[in-house]
């Protein structure tokens, strides 16, 4: 039976069970003897095991049995839960999560990596203390290695000619590391050659394959038995070589010898011999070779990312879409009907109420589809409660997590992308800000350290935060420490505000740094946050306090498709500019510009508001350049403004944002396109890029 | 991959030369419509296209060989290439048929000519006293990829 068709509601379910078991358990942690909630985690066990041996995924039904074994004699009162037993637990979680993202991502559940945790479980259910039998494990891989030994005496098959020598000791010259990769097939692999390109490309990702016996073309045509060797250079080592071929099913063994000492002896002689011309011919061939292969790696791609995002709707959502579109094909007739009917003065008003009637309805619709891919942000909060758990622990420190807001919607995409900025912020607030518990009661404060993560919708956008009652930034030790980097210069040093100074903590060069943990910390990864945050087309702003903790504020706008802009004229051509940027629109006299330094400025207000001319920016015709008044849009960023000079005005608008596309990435001063009514591009100013 | 589309390539002429493109890389070929240009973008980049909704950047093929300009005609068409999940249309002076070229009637050395145009030669093929020059897209596409 084809089992495909069901995948993606194993997935959504499963990751449904998982999200609750692991909620439960770090209720239980904490009422241990509460029997609903046992109740519940058996129940969840009971679930994915139904669910996972109806799937044919049998690891994680086995690990399930041996959950419930457990957790049924816990219900039954004959072993009482302890610490031992809940990180244990956590551990077949962790388990079973891992082979539930390997089936979503390679289609297959992978090895059975969980052999241990099931003697774990079953020491539980013996009632024994459980001794980790490393002593046993580790004589069999002795016995494994004398095996090999054995084995790779004996297949001294490979008989390395000269080009591959050559390349060889070049690779060594250039500290790179080569080895000997010996695979061999499980018997009852189906495809061998499939399988032997899977690893091929497997490897090849991480190093570049010099040689392979037998030749690439056998191993395609299936023209080899079990066994094929390799022979690759890489820069990375065994451990991560041998921790690349363990996630491909069906091999039956594998062996990773490297080669370096055999050449290192006869290194000087080699390096005379080495006949620079063939080396380098033979890499020319391996580069002509490279088209096919990068060929076979695109379907092996779009073979895998085969199970797409999805959304679970709420029902009532989709009947309101459902009138929405019915309410469509009832103007669209009503059109029709006036298209057809004899030209009186009537029609012109039925024309305008069908107009009217219509962009009531794509707002509605526009509305309507919008809430579709809205989901609850609870799905990437729910994995923080863990996260902070495991980290206190680590840490030593005592760590409460508050959570609040969870029920607020944003959109699909920055679900799957909010996720890892929120993780480093409150891995920042935990590792640097809160302080350790002896210091905390040194400083009159709660021993327990508190960090929250609030959302909630503010207006068209929605804003998290990530608040910590810890030490708070170090405003003199940023300031240095930027000094150092040379990221400020003395002088600016000295007249920089605190806020500013704040923000170099997102500058590239300061989170590089070797370990900023010695200063008030903040700064792991703070540029990927902001970066991230401003591809979403938000913004992230710091409040800190020294002493009392520090406060990391994220805004994102409510939809990311479609914004509302005000079309501008550049010459011939159009462009938009997004209104939230806009801060007022204004005219100014071209005699009032002044030059400071080379850039135009303007007294507007009493400030100096820096003039720039789109035209000169994107390179456009302005056909205004003459005329005694320019017409003006502020636009802002922060508490900075900038007035741009346009051409004309055209009018606000309902824009939808299309991506440039790969191709086009990173055109500086373009956001993204739009279509406009009649069909043409229109390009989206981004305005961040001026300042 | 399909014997059938195997070797079949799309041609077309840009100045007085024809040029072949592995048809699996092209999606469809269109009629011009109104060009946007894209301001700081790479000298051979024409603009971005509207395509049935969505926006596609359309290269300049003549720019990119370093062809002298030539005036957009009825003949001109945009061809509309996906690869590696990108799409991307490359303007041709025209375009109207589809080959089905031998890998033995492909010379791959690509010594024969010696031209700028020389770095996105795959080979030559021919076929009826006919000379196709079969392009690399990913040359063609790639390596500004990398400069950016």
């Amino acid at each position: 039976m084809d089992m495909n068709q069901y995948i993606d509601i194993f997935f959504e379910e499963s990751k449904e069970h998982l999200q609750n078991m692991n909620q439960i358990l770090l209720q239980m942690e904490n009422n241990p003897d509460d029997m609903n909630m046992l109740n519940e985690i058996f129940r969840i066990a009971h679930t994915i095991k139904g669910m996972s041996s109806t799937m044919g995924f049998q690891n994680i039904a086995h690990l399930t049995h041996e959950m419930e074994n457990v957790l049924d004699l816990i219900r039954g009162g004959k072993i009482t839960v302890n610490g031992n037993i809940i990180d244990i637990l956590f551990k077949c979680f962790d388990e079973l999560e891992s082979y539930v993202n390997h089936i979503e991502t390679q289609g297959s559940e992978g090895e059975d990596t969980s052999a241990e945790l099931k003697k774990e479980l079953e020491a539980i259910r013996d009632g024994k203390a459980y001794v980790p039998d490393e002593v046993a494990a580790s004589v069999e891989e002795v016995a494994c290695v004398l095996e090999e030994v054995e084995m790779s005496a004996k297949g001294s098959s490979v008989e390395v000619n000269e080009f591959v020598h050559n390349v060889i000791v070049k690779a060594i010259q250039n500290e790179l590391n080569p080895y000997l990769v010996k695979v061999a097939l499980n018997p009852k692999c189906m495809l061998k050659s499939a399988r032997a390109y899977i690893i091929i490309n497997t490897l090849e990702k991480v190093s570049e394959i010099v040689y392979s016996n037998p030749s690439i073309e056998d191993l395609e045509d299936e023209k080899f038995d079990l066994d094929f060797e390799l022979i690759l250079v890489t820069k990375a080592d065994a451990s991560l070589l041998s921790k690349e071929l363990k996630d491909v099913s069906e091999i039956e063994a594998f062996d990773i010898i490297s080669l370096k000492e055999n050449y290192s002896v006869n290194k000087e002689i080699s390096i005379e011999e080495a006949d620079e011309n063939k080396v380098e011919k033979l890499l020319t061939l391996e580069n002509n070779e490279e088209v096919p292969t990068a060929n076979k790696n695109e379907e092996t791609k779009n073979k895998r990312g085969k199970t797409g995002k999805t959304v679970r709707v709420d029902i009532d959502r989709l009947d309101n879409l459902m009138n929405l579109v019915s309410e469509l094909i009832i103007i669209k007739t009503r059109l029709e009907d006036i298209d057809g009917a004899s030209n009186t003065n009537a029609t012109g008003q039925n024309m305008h109420d069908a107009i009217e009637y219509l962009e009531r309805i794509t707002t509605s619709l526009h509305d309507a589809v919008m809430k579709v891919r809205m989901v609850p942000i609870e799905r990437v909060f729910n994995r923080f409660p863990r996260m902070v758990r495991d980290l206190s622990k680590e840490l030593g420190k005592d760590i409460s997590l508050f959570l609040s807001g969870e029920e607020t919607e944003v959109d699909r995409t920055v679900i799957d992308e909010i996720g890892d900025p929120l993780i480093h912020l409150i891995r920042n607030s935990i590792d640097h800000g809160i302080e350790d518990p002896e210091t905390r009661l040194n400083n009159n404060k709660p021993k327990n350290g508190t960090v929250r993560l609030v959302a909630y919708p503010d207006g068209n956008s929605v804003v998290i935060e990530v608040e910590d009652d810890g030490r708070g930034i170090n405003i003199e030790k940023v300031k240095n420490k930027g000094l150092e980097r040379g990221i400020i210069t003395p002088q600016q040093s000295q007249i920089m505000e605190d806020k500013d100074i704040i923000q170099l903590l997102f500058h590239p060069g300061f989170s590089t740094a070797d370990k900023i943990s010695d200063i008030s910390g903040r700064g792991v990864g703070l540029d990927v946050v902001k970066t991230k945050i401003e591809s979403l087309g938000g913004v992230v702003e710091v409040d800190t306090k020294a002493g009392n903790g520090s406060k990391f504020t994220i805004r994102l706008p409510l939809t990311l498709a479609i914004i509302q802009a005000l079309l501008v004229n550049v010459g011939p051509e159009k462009y938009a500019i997004p209104l939230n940027t806009i801060k007022e629109i204004t005219t100014i006299q071209s005699n009032a510009i002044r030059k400071v330094q080379n850039n135009e400025v303007v007294l507007y207000r009493n400030t100096t508001l820096p003039i720039l001319k789109l035209s000169n920016l994107l390179h456009g015709t302005s056909t205004t350049e003459n005329d005694e008044e320019y017409v003006v849009v502020i636009v802002k960023k922060g508490d900075k403004t900038v007035g741009i000079v346009v051409d004309h005005l055209i009018g606000q608008q309902e824009i939808v944002i299309k991506s440039l596309g790969k191709f086009l990435s990173n055109i500086k001063g373009i956001a993204g396109a739009t279509i406009l009514g009649n069909g043409s591009v229109a390009l989206i100013v981004d305005t961040n890029s001026f300042f | 991959m399909s014997n059938l589309t195997n070797n079949q390539y799309v041609i077309f002429r840009l100045e007085n030369e024809n040029y072949g493109i592995p048809i699996n890389y092209v999606e469809t070929i269109e009629r011009i419509s109104e060009i946007t240009r894209v301001p700081n973008a790479p000298f051979y980049l024409k603009g971005v296209i509207n395509l049935r909704g969505e926006v596609v950047p359309v290269i300049d093929l003549r720019q990119r060989f370093q062809l002298s300009k030539k005036e957009i005609t009825d003949e001109s068409r945009i061809i509309i290439l996906s690869v590696d999940e990108m799409i991307v249309g490359i303007l041709v002076d025209s375009s109207s048929e589809v080959l089905t070229i031998d890998n033995e009637a492909i010379d791959h050395t690509s010594s024969l000519v010696n031209t700028f145009e020389d770095d996105y030669i795959n080979g030559i093929g021919k076929i009826n006293e006919r000379m196709i020059i079969i392009l690399d897209i990913y040359k063609i596409l790639g390596v500004e990829l990398e400069n950016n």
